[in-house]
Parts: C-alpha cells; sequence; structure tokens
C-alpha cells in the first residue's frame, strides 16, 4: 500500500491527504535518501527562523573532541549499546557523530564529558599504565565495572559514575532517535491513521475492558 | 545624526489590531467577515502550519534529535519564541522567579499551544467564597460566545453536567491509551474523577468549513497541523480572515505605543519594522490590543501622553496588577505491568486523552479554590532525552530471568532493557487557580529598554500559602493515584521545592494585568473589555480576566474576544466607535 492508499483508507479526505501529501514532499524524499544520522545542513527550511539555519551551519563546521576524545567515545558507546540479534551498534547508528554536535549544541555537556574522558584516562593510567583505549577489553571493562552501577560503586569513583550515566543517556538519545533505534524499539507511529483505542486484545492482556 | 524618521501613513483603518493570537485572531476574523477594514501587526514572523509546520519530522531530521536547545519545547515545536528573546529582556525585582514565554509568530502561542480547551464555569466568573473580585460578566453572557467557539472551531469532549465545569459542543473524544487506563483506574479508586479531555482538535469534519480536515492522530499538535485539524490562530482565524479581504498583516511589526489625541482618544498606534528598523504609525479609528497579557500592559503602560500622564486606560492605577499564572506542580512514575508491551500505534491526538476536572469541596481543605489534573504517557515517538535515568528504572524491576538487576549497567543487558521500558511511563500534572492579587504585577523598568528602544517589563509576582498548599495537596493526590496505578515513582515533591509549584509564568497561562470591572476606579476596562478611560480602545487577550479559574485560558480568551468584536460592530452601527 502506498502512501496515498493508505490515506485513502484511514478515511482522509482528498482535500487533506492532498495537503498532506504536498506538505510531505521534501520530507519523504529526504527520509528516503538518508542514512540514519545524516541530518541536512540547511538553506532555506520552511518553519525554521535564519537564525537557527545559521546556528545549525556553524555547529556542524565546529570541531569540539579531538580524535582520541572521539576514539573513546566510540568504545564507551560501543560498549553501552553494543550490536546483537536485533540491531547494530551505538557506533553503526553513528552515535558518536551525535554526541559530537549535542555537545556543540548544549555547552553544558562540555566540561563533564571532556573531564569525563580525562577522568577516566588517569584511572586507567593509574592502574593499567595505559589510556582507556589502549588498554585490553578485560581492563576496559573492569574500569567501566566500577562505575556502570551507581548503587554499588564505590564513593571515591562518584565522578566517573555522573560520567557514564551522563555518556549512557547520550548514547541511549543518539541511537534510539535514528531508524535504526526506531526499529528496535519498535515505534511505529508518526504516520497518519485513525486512532480507535487500545485494540481489544491487549485491553483483554491487562483486564482493562471495562475501564 | 542618523537618518532615523517616522514614517507616517496618510491611511486610516477602521481598526487596528495588535497581536495575532487567539484574542486579536479572533477580532480579526469577526470583524473582517463583517466587512470592517482591519490592519493587524504581528510582532513577529509569518506562520503557516500547512507550509510551516515540522510535523510528522523523524528525530534524524534534526542534528539534535528534537531537543529543546532553540526551541524550549523542542526542535520541532512550532513556537518561535521562548523564555528568553535575543534582545527583548524582561525584568524582576524583590527575588521575583517569573518567567514569560513569548511566541514571536503568526498565531502567537496558539501554534504550540496543549489545545486543552476548558470553558470556566459559573463560580469561576464569581465564586463562592468571596475571596476574589466577581467578573462584571456572568457565565451565562459568555455561554452562547463559548457555543459560537465551539462551532466556529471545534472541540472534542463529553457531556457530563458538572456544575463549574460547563458542557460545550463536543465532537467524539480520542479514546484512553493503555497507560491512561491505569491512571483512570488508579484516580477512581483515590475518588479523583476522570472524564474524557477537551481539546480543540478535530476529531470529526468540522462542519461548513473545506479548509480544515479531520486529525490524522500523530499526536503532534504542539508542531501546528499542516491539514488545520487542530486549532491555532493562524490556521484558523488570521489566514482565513486575510481571505476577505478585509484585513491586512504587517508582519515584523513590534508595536511601540497606542497613539492618542489631546482629548485622549486613540488614533492608532507606532511601530518599529523590525525588517528595516524604521519607525512607522499608522491609524485607526478604533485600536485593539491583543498582544497578550503581559505585553497588552506593557504597550499602555507606555502610551503615557498629557490626557493619560500614568499610561492609556490606567487613571486607576491596576494597569499591570493582578498579574496570575495557573499553578503547576507535577509527578511520573511507570507501570511494570507494562514492561515488554504489544506495539501497535499509539500516537492518538496532540491534547489529552482524559482529566480530572476539580473534584473536591474546599471547605474541607486548608486552601482556596482547586486544580484539574492532565495525564499522558504511551507509546510516543522516541526523541532527544529517550531512555534518560534508566538507571533509576532498571534496578526496579526484576530482569526478563526473574531476577532483580543492579541499577545501571550497560551491555546487551542494557540495550534489553531501553525496548522493555519503552512506554511504560506516564506523567500527571496539576493546573490549578492563583488568587489574582494586586501586589503581584508588573511595571515598567524605569532604567531598561529592548534594542528597539521600548522600555521593557518588570515583573513582582510571589506565591502566597494559599499556591503553596494547593501544590501540596497536588502532590499528596498524584502519590494516591500512583500507588494504586501500582506504579513504581519517587516520592512526593517537599517544602524544599514548595512541593514542585511551578515558578510563576511557567505554565504560560499568565492573565489578569488589565482587568475588567464595573468600577472604573479599580478596573481598567468595563464588561466589553472597553477602556473606561479610552472609548475606541479594547483588549482582547487575557489581560482583561478578573480572576481565572483553573481553567486553560484560550477558550475564554476566544469567547470574550469574539463578544467584543461583535459588541464593536454593533457601536460602529450606532456610530459610537
Amino acid at each position: 500500500m502506498n502512501r496515498r492508499d493508505s490515506l485513502k483508507a484511514l478515511g482522509l479526505s482528498t482535500l487533506s491527504a492532498g495537503l498532506l501529501l504536498e506538505a510531505c514532499k521534501t520530507d519523504t524524499t529526504k527520509t528516503a535518501e538518508t542514512a540514519d544520522t545524516k541530518t541536512e545542513t540547511a538553506e532555506a527550511e520552511p518553519g525554521r527562523q535564519p537564525y537557527e539555519i545559521e546556528r545549525d551551519k556553524k555547529l556542524h563546521a565546529d570541531k569540539f573532541f579531538t580524535t582520541a576524545e572521539m576514539l573513546t567515545i566510540t568504545v564507551l558507546g560501543d560498549i553501552i549499546i553494543p550490536k546483537d540479534e536485533k540491531s547494530g551498534s551505538a557506533s553503526d547508528a553513528k552515535v558518536p557523530d551525535f554526541i559530537e554536535f549535542i555537545v556543540k549544541d548544549i555547552p553544558e555537556h562540555q566540561t563533564p564529558m571532556r573531564g569525563g574522558l580525562r577522568w577516566l584516562d588517569v584511572q586507567c593510567l593509574n592502574r593499567y599504565n595505559k589510556i582507556f583505549t589502549d588498554c585490553t577489553s578485560a581492563q576496559q571493562i573492569e574500569l567501566i565495572d566500577m562505575i556502570a552501577y551507581p548503587k554499588k560503586a564505590k564513593p571515591e569513583m562518584a565522578q566517573g559514575v555522573a560520567f557514564f550515566n551522563r555518556m549512557r543517556d547520550l548514547t541511549a538519545s543518539g541511537f534510539f532517535t535514528t531508524k535504526m533505534g526506531f526499529h528496535d524499539v519498535g515505534y511505529v507511529g508518526n504516520a497518519p491513521n485513525k486512532w480507535t483505542g487500545v485494540p481489544p486484545d491487549i485491553l483483554k492482556q491487562y483486564g482493562m475492558e471495562n475501564v | 545624526m542618523s537618518d532615523l524618521q517616522i514614517k507616517k501613513s496618510s491611511e486610516t483603518y477602521d481598526v487596528v489590531i495588535v497581536g495575532s493570537g487567539a484574542g486579536g485572531g479572533m477580532a480579526g476574523y469577526v470583524l473582517a467577515n463583517a466587512g470592517v477594514k482591519v490592519l493587524m501587526l504581528e510582532a513577529g514572523a509569518y506562520f503557516d502550519p500547512q507550509k510551516d509546520s515540522q510535523q510528522l519530522k523523524f528525530p534524524w531530521e534534526s542534528p539534535r534529535r528534537g531537543a529543546g536547545t532553540t526551541r524550549p519545547f523542542g526542535d520541532f515545536d512550532a513556537a518561535y519564541g521562548g523564555w528568553q528573546l535575543e534582545g527583548e529582556p524582561y525584568t524582576t525585582k524583590d527575588n521575583t522567579d517569573f518567567q514569560w514565554f513569548r511566541s514571536r509568530m503568526l498565531g502567537g502561542k496558539t501554534n504550540h499551544w496543549g489545545r486543552i480547551s476548558l470553558r470556566m464555569g459559573p463560580h469561576d466568573f464569581k465564586a463562592k467564597d468571596g475571596l476574589t473580585d466577581d467578573w462584571p460578566i456572568t457565565y451565562d453572557e459568555v455561554k452562547p460566545y463559548y457555543d459560537k467557539v465551539d462551532r466556529l472551531i471545534g472541540i472534542y469532549g463529553s457531556k457530563e453536567n458538572l456544575e463549574n465545569e460547563p458542557d460545550g459542543i463536543f465532537m467524539a473524544p480520542p479514546k484512553p491509551r493503555l497507560n491512561e487506563l491505569f491512571i483512570k483506574q488508579g484516580a477512581q479508586k483515590a475518588g479523583v474523577k476522570v472524564i474524557p479531555g477537551r481539546g480543540a482538535v478535530l476529531t470529526e469534519a468540522l462542519p461548513g468549513n473545506k479548509d480544515r480536515s479531520p486529525c490524522f492522530y500523530c499526536g503532534q499538535c504542539g508542531r501546528s497541523c499542516k491539514i488545520y485539524g487542530d486549532f491555532s490562530a493562524s490556521s484558523c482565524l488570521v489566514i482565513p480572515a486575510v481571505k476577505t479581504g478585509n484585513l491586512k498583516v504587517i508582519t515584523n511589526a513590534m508595536v511601540r505605543e497606542v497613539l492618542t489625541n489631546k482629548e485622549g482618544v486613540a488614533t492608532g498606534v507606532s511601530y518599529v519594522n523590525k525588517e528595516d528598523m524604521l519607525e512607522y504609525q499608522v491609524n485607526a479609528k478604533t485600536v485593539i490590543l491583543g498582544a497578550s497579557a503581559a505585553e497588552s500592559a506593557r504597550i499602555l503602560l507606555n502610551s503615557r501622553s498629557e490626557a493619560h500622564p500614568g499610561g492609556l486606560a490606567n487613571s486607576s492605577g491596576v494597569v499591570g496588577r493582578y498579574l496570575h499564572d495557573s499553578t503547576g506542580s507535577s509527578a511520573g512514575g511507570f507501570l511494570p505491568q507494562l514492561l515488554d508491551r504489544k506495539r501497535y500505534n499509539e500516537d492518538g491526538a496532540g491534547s489529552v486523552h482524559i482529566y480530572s476536572p476539580w473534584w473536591l469541596d474546599n471547605k474541607k481543605l486548608d486552601f482556596p479554590r482547586g486544580y484539574h489534573i492532565e495525564y499522558g504517557g504511551g507509546l510516543h515517538m522516541p526523541s532527544y532525552g529517550f531512555g534518560s535515568g534508566i538507571q533509576n528504572m532498571n534496578g526496579m524491576v526484576p530482569g526478563r530471568d526473574g531476577k532483580m538487576k543492579e541499577a545501571g549497567g550497560y551491555g546487551a543487558g542494557l540495550k534489553d532493557d531501553y525496548r522493555r521500558f519503552f512506554g511504560a511511563q506516564f506523567g500527571m500534572a496539576g493546573r490549578g487557580t492563583a488568587i489574582a492579587r494586586y501586589d503581584n504585577y508588573c511595571e515598567i523598568d524605569p532604567q531598561v529598554v529592548d534594542k528597539y528602544g521600548i522600555p521593557v517589563l518588570r515583573f513582582h509576582y510571589k506565591w502566597a500559602p494559599d499556591e503553596i498548599k494547593q501544590a501540596k495537596h497536588m502532590q499528596e493526590t498524584f502519590q494516591e493515584i500512583m500507588h494504586n496505578m501500582g506504579a513504581i515513582y519517587a516520592g512526593p515533591q517537599g517544602a524544599d521545592t514548595n512541593y514542585g509549584l511551578e515558578a510563576p509564568g511557567k505554565i504560560i497561562h499568565e492573565v489578569g494585568t488589565v482587568r475588567m470591572g464595573d468600577d472604573p476606579k479599580k478596573s481598567a476596562l468595563n464588561k466589553w473589555c472597553q477602556a473606561h478611560d479610552c472609548k475606541n480602545l479594547f483588549v482582547v487577550d487575557a489581560a482583561p480576566f478578573v480572576q481565572q479559574g483553573d481553567k486553560n485560558a484560550t477558550w475564554t480568551i476566544l469567547a470574550l474576544s469574539m463578544r467584543t468584536a461583535e459588541y464593536i460592530l454593533q457601536e460602529r452601527k450606532k456610530l459610537n466607535v
């Protein structure tokens, strides 16, 4: 079923379907061509204010993280969200690129991220005489285990816990807002439809038929 | 010497309207359709939801994945504006924390609002407790206009026959989402009534209207609607009014003041054109302000003249005073029963599906008036912030193997947790009556101007024990509901945060700054929203409100603006304005 047919099936009027198709034209082509994380650098975009377009351009042109930092972010991201039978890893979904953008966009992330990465390397140097990315996988995991579980982490690792919490959140944001992430989590909306309530089998499953 | 000059128009309009939101838009719509020549000045850019809405975009179409960096309610939200605008400051005094949201665009804040459309009831216009001033009008006087607004714009809801929650002319409401059924069950067990939401969204075709189509349930009203399936003043009022040929809009026109003659009669307005930065003056027989409660007060206070030394329409001194915003406090959690729930499209409508109208008797309570509760939750589209704080959730329920997990983590197990928790969360927010107080006000800051040289507003606003106790009650109610739902949630917000009571302004229901009343010594406007001191000046936004109920302001703005516009038509016939 193509989009026009599905709109008809939903009982949308010709007018509304027409308007919608017209309005979505650019978006659909973009969506079709776009890789998971590629975002358009703006020309004149409808509904975007000139200062927003300018700002995005500047952010895309700037670089925040060093190559070494990006490498650490990539390793950490894939430790947090690895490839499994259902979907790819954080780096497959270009999460590191997203993190590079978002720290420029939301500068409050910058110092905790940069400082957190440095904290991690110093911890590794003290323990293993190597920076994080030069450590063996076993060493990396040994260190991550000390900061990934807030309730059982030692008090002296609290700064590492705070950093890892932030890194985990950014990785989840970056991963689950891609096509890969949508597919993984099973989100099936953002499309014209007719809402008629919770499907009967699900109402029954939760005993909600009469609520 | 700069080449700054004032460009005076020789044309005189019947009416000039400042602002294009719910109030200005409705007045323009009524007047233009009656053949009146109207000029509308909008301080922001042109905006047509059909072309400019970000509806149906996916998060990966935003480099920030929908984060609210430049737009406070997210990158796809419709509002051009925010809590702070470049070059347009406002100030506070006496440690006030007042937050002022401004949308600089055609249709104003109606492009992104929650579409929750509640009528104020008989006891909101005339309170039983006598604690606040009565409105100069009753519910029965406003009811016909609420009815007309319902028919003109379209609203969903259910007939409930509640005394202070008057029914309207409703389309069918959307059914609750799964999480909302749990909420309903939990609330009812706590003695809290839950009824279908009331929203300005077309769940059916709007009779007689060919420009708008029914909702297709993307749940994105906040982005504004390309098929005009919900109410924005841009799509439903201003753009149709322009099509009559009787209404002209000038965008990027930032109004400085209302001009008056020696007799104190309004003759037009002056404004800055933000594109060429020149000063303009336009003439009109009638001036209508619909710039928003605070902005309209600002314009009046800045319109000083010999005839109006304390600002226009301000011989009473009340302009800027009685500022009040709804109270707000919220809570949320997740439903462990809904882990691993089956997937389906649960986007629904972009306004609330269910809510709780105020249900208690104040005789048994330690605060006056009350609040309603708005609810939400479901399989919503992932966006920036998805899965945030999972370490606060995944240690609280057993994993797939039935064993408790250590909170936080990484790897395949964590990845699976994000899937498991998807769609299990919910939230609830109280929106309550704040008492209109003389001592909560905005005024002109004597020292600060914006980049156009217009003196800015300075806010003074303190919550009183009435509002703080109300927030405490909200928190207690939320705890009981969430307990009954079998939810997992954090404890109540306490005295250290005023029980989660939001800063005034945060709910964006600020009203009351140019109040109506029968007594010109105690009010700025008469019962037609006409200035006591200046008969050809009207205010049609939320500034005229005497005392807001717990109901969101928009539907009342629309009804009052329509009523005022019809009054202006009658007065024009009698040659009074």
